[in-house]
């Protein structure tokens, strides 16, 4: 019944972390596991701390929304200091270098994923796939095979070098 | 894996659903959280020859089903609680005329505008007491993404097959959520349409009992036998009558269709009750919290079970009946709202079972925690 793994994506809206939970729920669909992801509606899904929840889990999931999640990416500190309270603790915190990390009960992993987008990939706005791309090289919670063919499903036409270049870019940030 | 299996949105389900029950009319004025509906079938509807119109109001879009289901088109149309009390004379003029149709209202924060963006389960008696005077009408309520799809479908069928508006009353949490569905083969899906007169009768009375089921065949607008609709008690002419004996009798045929039939049309699940102590009594996603609470108390020796309804008007006597045939002693009726199915099942349980409730409407699910403290706090009360 504990096979499941929670996993909250945040950051600020129209950073493109909805799209990046329905990616990987549907990376964990293709993996044969069940998945559920659900988000913030309202005022701060367009600007403000917004959030992307994720569960996936080898059995049917029940309770659909995250209570204490396993995994907190947070790509802002506004979003990272709403939802930290929310992660387990010795919980996996996945940060942007760019957020002072906070003191607490969490295993704290702090990339560059906006400069890589930015600077390794050319474009800000695929700093959502940077993320998926760390988020899974440090977890393993969905196979490589999958998160690529999820992203790749999902991003419009034309954008399948790009995005694959921002996934790879983010594996490479965790070594 | 086969091509059936994806991640979906529950509001997506629905037009999926409603586009396998046959849906070929949606008439509708966006809003959230059902706005998806709307949009889906904007898109859906024209790829399989049917119509999409965004109308200019709540009221006009509820007309509008009902237009287009007398010309013999199964329509749909989804709204949120503001909108669902503005649909609600014309709700009542479709049960009166025995037009099938369906309405969706994805529940929201109440009342008023309330709580546009956050779950509540507060128009479970706006469902069934929301348009005036005595009349039938069928309520069904989702649990799961799976389940929009399945109920949509079954919703079109009970509408079409007992001539009533029929009511998918989703919430918030199960209509924007996307999981994993596997839709079944379209081959496998029932499809119930309308009866229609057997022949081109020159003397079809549109409101007569032919088949003794209380359920008069439905001749289509353009189909060549013209006939009277009204609001007004007719007769089987569907003219106009005040006839004290023809009023009783079209009120209790309109009911009788109905419960005459509560085995065709109820639905529910129960998890672990037969040995349980406490019965959590619940529908819509709230089930989904209430379940993994009943694991988790199972686990911990607690006997503790669920009855999740599917159909929620008619109510299921029936269920909580047989649960008299068990250990039970404790129901506990769990609803986002401030109380309102407790009262029927109060009425249902007539003294034989304590019933607590617990409620929540602050528009936020309720938790698993607060369904095991709430199952902790009857046990030592009890």
């Amino acid at each position: 019944m504990d096979e499941r793994i929670e996993i909250r994506l945040s950051g600020s809206g129209g950073q493109g972390l909805i799209l990046a939970g329905i990616i990987l729920a549907e990376a964990a669909i293709l993996d044969g596991k069940n998945a559920v992801q659900t988000q913030s509606y309202g005022p701060e899904a367009r600007g403000g701390a917004s959030r992307s929840e994720v569960i996936i889990s080898n059995e049917s999931i029940d309770y659909p929304k995250v209570s204490k999640s396993d995994i907190l990416l947070a790509l802002t500190e506004e979003a990272m200091l709403k939802y930290k309270n929310g992660l387990k603790e010795n919980g996996l915190l996945i940060l942007d270098s760019s957020i002072e990390k906070p003191d607490g009960p969490y295993k704290i992993l702090s990339v560059p994923i906006l400069k890589t987008a930015q600077e390794k990939v050319g474009k800000s706005i695929v700093a959502n796939i940077v993320a998926l791309g760390t988020l899974i090289s440090a977890t393993k919670i969905v196979s490589k095979e999958a998160i690529e063919k999820a992203v790749l499903d999902r991003v419009p036409k034309g954008t399948e070098e790009l995005n694959k270049k921002a996934l790879y870019e983010g594996y490479k940030l965790v070594s | 894996m086969g091509k059936r299996v994806m991640l979906m949105q529950g509001n997506e389900a629905c037009v999926e659903g409603a586009i396998a029950a046959g849906m070929r009319f949606y008439a509708g004025y966006p809003i959230t959280p059902s706005t998806e509906i709307a949009e889906l079938s904007a898109e859906k509807l024209p790829k399989v020859g049917g119509k999409f119109i965004q109308m200019e109001d709540e009221i006009a879009s509820m007309g509008a089903v009902i237009g287009a289901s007398l010309a013999g088109l199964k329509a749909m149309t989804a709204t949120s609680g503001p909108g669902f009390s503005l649909k609600q004379e014309n709700i009542g003029f479709a049960c009166l005329t025995e037009v099938p149709c369906v309405i969706v209202n994805v529940q929201r924060g109440g009342p008023s505008t309330g709580l546009p963006t956050l779950p509540a389960q507060g128009d479970v008696m706006q469902a069934r007491w929301g348009t005036h005077g005595d009349h039938p009408i069928i309520v069904i309520s989702p649990s799961s993404v799976r389940e929009v799809f399945d109920m949509t479908i079954k919703a079109f069928n009970l509408s079409e097959k007992y001539r009533v508006p029929c009511i998918l009353l989703m919430d918030e949490v199960v209509a924007h959520m996307r999981e994993k569905v596997e839709l079944p083969e379209e081959l496998n899906i029932e499809i119930i349409n309308r009866k229609k007169p057997k022949a081109s009768l020159p003397d079809y009375k549109p409101y007569k009992d032919y088949d003794g089921d209380g359920i008069p065949p439905m001749a289509a607008f353009g189909d060549g036998t013209p006939f009277h609709v009204t609001g007004l008690i007719h007769d089987e002419t569907g003219f106009p009558s005040t006839d004290p004996k023809v009023t009783e009798n079209l009120l209790n045929r309109l009911m009788n269709k109905i419960y005459n039939n509560l085995d065709d049309i109820i639905e529910y699940e129960t998890v672990d009750t037969a040995d349980a102590n406490t019965v959590i009594v619940t529908f819509g996603s709230t089930a989904r919290s209430v379940l993994r609470a009943v694991k988790l108390l199972r686990q911990e020796g607690f006997k503790v079970g669920m009855l999740r309804l599917k159909t929620i008007w008619p109510f299921p006597h029936k269920a909580i009946n047989e649960l008299t045939q068990t250990a039970t002693k404790n129901l506990i009726v769990a609803e986002m709202n401030y109380g309102q199915l407790i009262e029927t099942v109060k009425a249902s349980a007539d003294g034989v079972f304590k019933v607590y409730g617990l409620n929540k409407y602050n528009g936020e699910l309720i938790t698993p925690q607060e369904v095991i403290d709430k199952v902790r706090e009857v046990a030592v009360n009890a």
